[in-house]
């Protein structure tokens, strides 16, 4: 049991940092009222681009620095047709996820050949915390994981304190309530909706590289398969804060990993209708929230001065 | 209406030079593999019935999305609908045993309702809960993806074969669609997605609960001020939303599939959206666009053997002319600026 | 001279906003800016906000000629405006407002520290709010007091507050007043925008009246004897434009309202205690300043909203709780206030434009299915009864200037034969022969035996047009008349809310049976 528990809650963690990661981002892009589902497509590339990065330079640290520039470049094309351009905020974003669909595809092939990548690359290694490691349970599950792990759960309560207190969080809030209010405050929106878009496609890349040099270590086509639109659940389901993705990343990572349990101990529940949960969890969310809810007023409008 | 039909052309033939130039850096000639994915799409009788059989279910798609265009609903949810209308239709087309004058048109029935009650789900949440359809629909596909992998996993697994993969047993030999073209694949289908397109046309252009529906969509408050319900035209379009994707859903398991499997439907949804997108919601486009994004599905395996330019390259393709539909305010910027340089010049003169 | 503008025009494409418009501002005074809706007061001050940027003119501050491009610039100068619609964001609280967007703010906030000079600065000009309560949790009038700290907070010398007093109950409006007086006695300059002349008296000092983007005058309010003066130079005088109206004698009662009152759900009470009848053949001309409840009050007999207390009656039966479908079903045309965000939908042709009320007509259908054909058929005539210039009927709606968008949804309305026809603002914004156009066909209508409610703020039109008019004011009516009693110089009091001498509301009360 105690064995049961240890593997569980190792798998549960490991599973929602890449939806932890990338919730983190947009949730910051969504206040600023920017309904960003690209976030799948860039999730994509950084998982490609992270792998490639450290096939070339050797080292994981590296190829994620290179993962997430990737990812801010592809975001900057996206913050363009929507910010500048004012295109429709869901249609750029499924153009990003088919376009990166087709291109990692690509890329690999011609990086990699056809029969997929067996290159070796440097991959993100388990990172114990000396000391809190030997606590029984906690101890193998949530103090030896990757570093990303260890950045996920920390980065949350920051981001939240950062979302909610600082100055710039200040005018990301204020930009999605009310850009107009924002506007005769000399706030510029498009710069804000421009650096948050950069942020969230930064943190899809890191979530991306995760996805490929932790969870496993390899790229294979379409392993994203949804990932970025789970977290755009767990931003609703948290209620568009950064500790709020953190436990929705969590449940809905807890759910899948007692799937892969389940299914391996031929349980009589069917382990699909545990990984329908986080979409189910979500839907009942909206209709709960309804009134209270922090989705921001502006969601999803392009702005225009005057 | 010619700048309805100008500004796709041109984000086509821009996203093909965008796409060319990738495809130089990435040492790659970018002419071969035109040449070959227009043989591979339209170069034979072959290419060409097979590019429509892949439009088929991409038609119903797109119709799925501009039905919800129409009455100003973003409806990202097809792949659910889909697979619900193809769960429905599948289990009448396995289980049942029906001449096949009764049993093709029940299975179109059964499955267009099927898929059009889970539409009318997302309608009953907006309504209800102001549940935004853009979010629910999204998480209504994955739960529609889920319940197609437990049934053909559980219930409804093919146990004749040893074989021991995520499949339905094949549907009567009666609920199979005729193949119109013999030699190819093209089936009957074609005639449903006609059918369809003008349904859409008739319903949207030629009846009156079809153009409160599009007061409705353009302009809420109009439709308001008309005495128009809001609520009913949401429940309307999105019934008629699911139900087109649930057709697409049907038509696949009885012609191409003939049978159910896991995810068998991949993006057709979302490519739906692309279509309907860049056929700007008017029947004849979404008509010549589907035909258009199958004829890149169907030409991209002969550029890859006969060019050795990996066949991803068209949902490259694909991506970036989206980009260029969504983003056409870049025109527009252009053509002003160069208006305004015009006018500086003539006072300048 | 605290603040001198100077021959500042700004043009709106075709639409001149504002006219080599001079204004000059003393330190330290209450300076009135009034002018009828679309007089250029709102614009002028958005001018001097940085939201827009004058097209010509000069703007000098303490004599110094100075350049503002933006908002952030209007702040650095001491500029602070109140506009008439809130700028706050409702979902963040009070201090998270007055500090958004300041340029002292370090990276990370010191809120504490600013609610305690937020509460200094409450205690010092008598304006105490809850640093920390939500401002969607506040009423209007706290709101207002946020948007007057935030502009303090930003050490503003000038204060513009646009309309202030249009959304605050009597109480409010005194607590408005007294903050004022605190405000100029601690050296702050005031512009105060209003189209209410008691108000003006009762706080300015100096009042500069605008009409059509024009300055008329500027006066010292001391100076001002006669109120009926001030009124006339706000509301004008046009060329005659006399409509020819025979003699109808009024039939059976269409519309009866009785003891109507509206209250809407942030609980503001828009329409209060409003009763009257209107009979076919005869038109009611309704004038009023925008804003003083004319929108609600409609809304409440189209069926739109639901009178939240009172009974409206429609030939004879009650009509409070029908759905607009039913109420347009009992012979109402409605030309809305707002054509472009109501009554058309602009992507959509001419010919779809005209079938929005008789989209379900069974001469329109064969087998359920539109006869286009004929529809065309019927509209292009419809078009040429109605002098619409179009390239066609298929042309989009967008296409068509303001005054034969309005001619297609007159037409749209006329040809229903309405029993009772509801036409707000209807010659708003359109030239003199459309406006002639439409007045003609308002008056056709009621010839042809309808009931017209007329609302309009066009006093020429109201006296022009109606058998018997009127005047709203603040939600209620201050008084109905026979058209024969009524003067420009009477009802241009009654809508700034002064009953004239000699008429007490008795009396204006028992015009209306």
């Amino acid at each position: 049991m105690i064995q049961w528990t240890t593997n569980f809650l190792a798998s549960t963690f490991l599973i929602s940092t890449p939806i932890i990661l990338v919730g983190l981002g947009i949730v910051f892009s969504e206040r600023a009222g920017v309904i960003n589902i690209g976030a799948e497509g860039l999730m994509l590339i950084g998982a490609l681009m992270g792998v490639v990065g450290s096939w070339a330079t050797g080292s994981v640290i590296l190829g994620t620095l290179i993962a997430m520039l990737s990812g801010v470049f592809f975001s900057l094309i996206f913050a363009y047709l929507t910010v500048s351009l004012r295109a429709n905020q869901v249609v750029a974003g499924l153009a990003l996820n088919i376009f990166a669909g087709g291109f990692t595809v690509v890329m690999n092939r011609l990086i990699f050949g056809v029969a997929g990548n067996a290159a070796k690359i440097d991959v993100f290694n388990t990172v114990p915390i000396p000391v809190l490691k030997e606590i029984p349970i906690v101890g193998a599950s949530l103090f030896s994981q990757p570093l990303p792990v260890y950045i996920a759960l920390i980065a949350a309560p920051l981001l939240q304190f950062y979302l909610m207190r600082s100055n710039p969080g200040l005018k990301i809030r204020a930009v999605g309530e009310n850009p107009k209010a924002a506007d005769s405050l000399g706030i510029s929106v498009p710069a804000v909706r421009y650096m948050t878009l950069l942020y969230a496609g930064a943190m899809a890349g890191f979530a991306g590289a995760f996805v490929s040099m932790g969870q496993v270590s390899f790229f294979s086509e379409g392993m994203i398969a949804g990932k970025g639109y789970m977290a755009l659940a767990a931003v609703v389901f948290g209620n568009y804060n950064p500790v709020g993705v953190l436990m929705a990343g969590l449940v809905f990572g807890s759910a899948e990993s007692l799937q892969y349990r389940l299914q391996a101990s031929g349980s009589p529940i069917p382990y699909q209708f545990l990984l329908m949960l986080p979409y189910i969890i979500t839907v009942l969310a909206l209709c709960v929230y309804h009134k209270k809810t922090n989705r921001p007023a502006y969601s999803g409008q392009p702005y225009h001065k005057g | 209406m010619t700048r309805g039909a100008i500004y796709p052309a041109i984000a086509v033939i821009a996203a093909l030079a965008v796409c060319a130039v990738i495809l130089l850096v990435m040492g790659l000639d970018p002419v071969l593999a035109y040449q070959k994915l227009f043989q591979g799409a339209f170069g034979s009788k072959n290419a060409i019935s097979e590019t429509l059989t892949h439009a088929i279910p991409l038609l119903l798609c797109a119709l799925s999305f501009a039905v919800g265009v129409q009455g100003g609903l973003i409806n990202l949810g097809a792949t659910g609908q889909l697979y619900i209308g193809a769960l429905a239709g599948g289990a009448v087309g396995i289980y049942l045993h029906l001449p096949p004058i009764l049993h093709i048109p029940l299975i179109l029935v059964v499955g267009f309702i099927a898929g059009g009650a889970y539409g009318l789900l997302i309608a009953f949440l907006k309504n209800r809960f102001g549940v935004s359809e853009l979010i629910s629909t999204i998480m209504m596909n994955y739960v529609a993806i889920y319940l197609l992998n437990y049934l053909v996993t559980g219930p409804m697994k093919d146990t004749s074969s040893a074989n021991n993969l995520p499949q339905s047993a094949l549907i009567a030999t009666t609920a199979k669609l005729s193949i119109i073209l013999p030699g190819t694949r093209l089936h009957a289908g074609l005639y449903l997605a006609i059918a369809a397109l003008l349904f859409y046309y008739l319903f949207f252009y030629k009846t009156p609960l079809g153009y409160q529906i599009r007061v409705g969509g353009l302009n809420p408050d109009a439709a308001h001020y008309a005495g128009f319900s809001i609520e009913k035209n949401n429940y309307v379009t999105m019934f008629l939303a699911g139900g087109f994707a649930g057709l697409a859903g049907c038509v696949q398991i009885m012609s191409v599939q003939s049978r159910l499997i896991h995810a068998f439907a991949k993006e057709l949804g979302f490519s739906g959206v692309a279509v309907a997108l860049l056929g700007n919601n008017t029947p004849l486009g979404i008509a010549i666009s589907s035909i258009l994004f199958a004829g890149l599905d169907g030409g991209a395996a002969k550029m890859q053997t006969l060019a050795k330019v990996p066949n991803a390259v068209v949902y490259m393709l694909q991506g970036i002319i989206l980009m260029f539909v969504v983003g056409q305010e870049m025109f527009n910027l252009f053509h002003r600026r160069q208006r305004r340089a015009g006018i500086k010049k003539e006072a300048a003169t | 001279m605290l603040l001198e503008m100077e021959h500042v025009t700004k043009r709106f494409g075709e639409l001149v906003a504002n006219r080599d418009v001079s204004l000059s501002v003393r330190a330290g005074e209450v300076h009135a800016l009034l002018g009828e809706n679309g007089a250029g007061k709102t614009t002028l001050m958005n001018i001097l906000s940085g939201m827009y940027a004058a097209d010509e003119g000069v703007i000098r501050l303490n004599g110094e000629k100075i350049v503002i491009n933006n908002a952030r610039d209007a702040i650095a100068k001491g500029i602070g405006m109140v506009h008439q619609h809130f700028m706050l964001v409702p979902a963040l609280t009070v201090i998270e407002n007055v500090v958004l967007g300041l340029k002292e703010n370090k990276h990370f906030l010191d809120l504490r520290g600013a609610a305690a000079r937020l509460n200094e600065l409450g205690d010092k000009f008598g304006l105490a709010v809850d640093p920390w309560a939500k401002v969607a949790d506040l009423s209007i009038g706290q709101q207002q007091r946020v948007e007057i700290l935030k502009a303090l907070y930003r050490d503003a010398q000038l204060l513009i507050l646009d309309e202030p007093t249009a959304v605050l109950t009597p109480q409010e409006v005194e607590s408005l007043f007294a903050m004022i007086r605190t405000l100029t006695q601690e050296g702050l300059t005031i512009i105060f925008i209003s189209h209410k002349l008691m108000e003006i008296l009762g706080i300015c000092d100096r009042c500069t009246v605008l009409r059509r983007g024009e300055v008329v005058q500027t006066i010292d309010v001391a100076d001002i004897t006669d109120k009926q003066h001030l009124a006339n130079m706000m509301v004008g005088r046009q060329v005659d434009l006399h409509v020819q109206k025979p003699r109808v004698t009024p039939g059976d009662e269409v519309l009866k309202l009785d003891d109507i009152c509206y209250t809407d759900k942030d609980g503001a009470r828009r329409v209060k205690n409003v009763s009257f009848a209107i009979r076919r053949g005869e038109i009611l001309g309704i004038c009023g300043i925008d804003g003083s409840g004319q929108s609600q009050l409609v809304e409440c007999i189209t069926g739109l909203a639901h009178a939240t207390q009172g009974s409206v009656t429609l030939n004879g039966k009650p009509s409070n709780q029908m759905p607009t479908r039913e109420i347009l079903r009992h012979g109402v045309s409605h030309i809305p206030e707002d054509r472009h965000r109501m009554a058309m939908v602009g992507q959509l042709s001419i010919n779809e434009n005209l079938l929005l009320m008789t989209s379900a007509r069974k001469d329109f259908l064969c087998h359920g299915l539109y006869r286009w054909k004929a529809i065309s058929t019927y509209n292009q005539k419809l078009c040429e009864d109605y002098q619409i210039k179009a390239q066609g009927v298929s042309e989009p709606m967008t296409n068509l200037s303001g005054g034969n968008q309005q001619k297609v949804i007159v037409a749209r309305e006329m040809d229903r034969h309405p029993n009772l026809l509801i036409a707000m603002h209807p010659n708003r914004g359109l030239d003199i022969g459309s406006t002639k156009y439409i007045q003609g066909k308002i008056v056709e209508a009621r010839n042809n035996g309808a009931a017209v409610l007329l609302v309009s703020g066009d006093l020429e039109e109201i006296m022009d047009l109606s058998d018997r008019i009127a005047v709203m004011y603040n939600g209620r009516i201050m008084a109905v008349m026979p058209q024969q009693s009524a003067t420009i110089d009477k009802l241009g009091l009654l809508m700034a809310g002064v009953m004239p001498e000699g008429m007490n509301e008795h009396i204006a009360t028992n015009g209306a049976s």
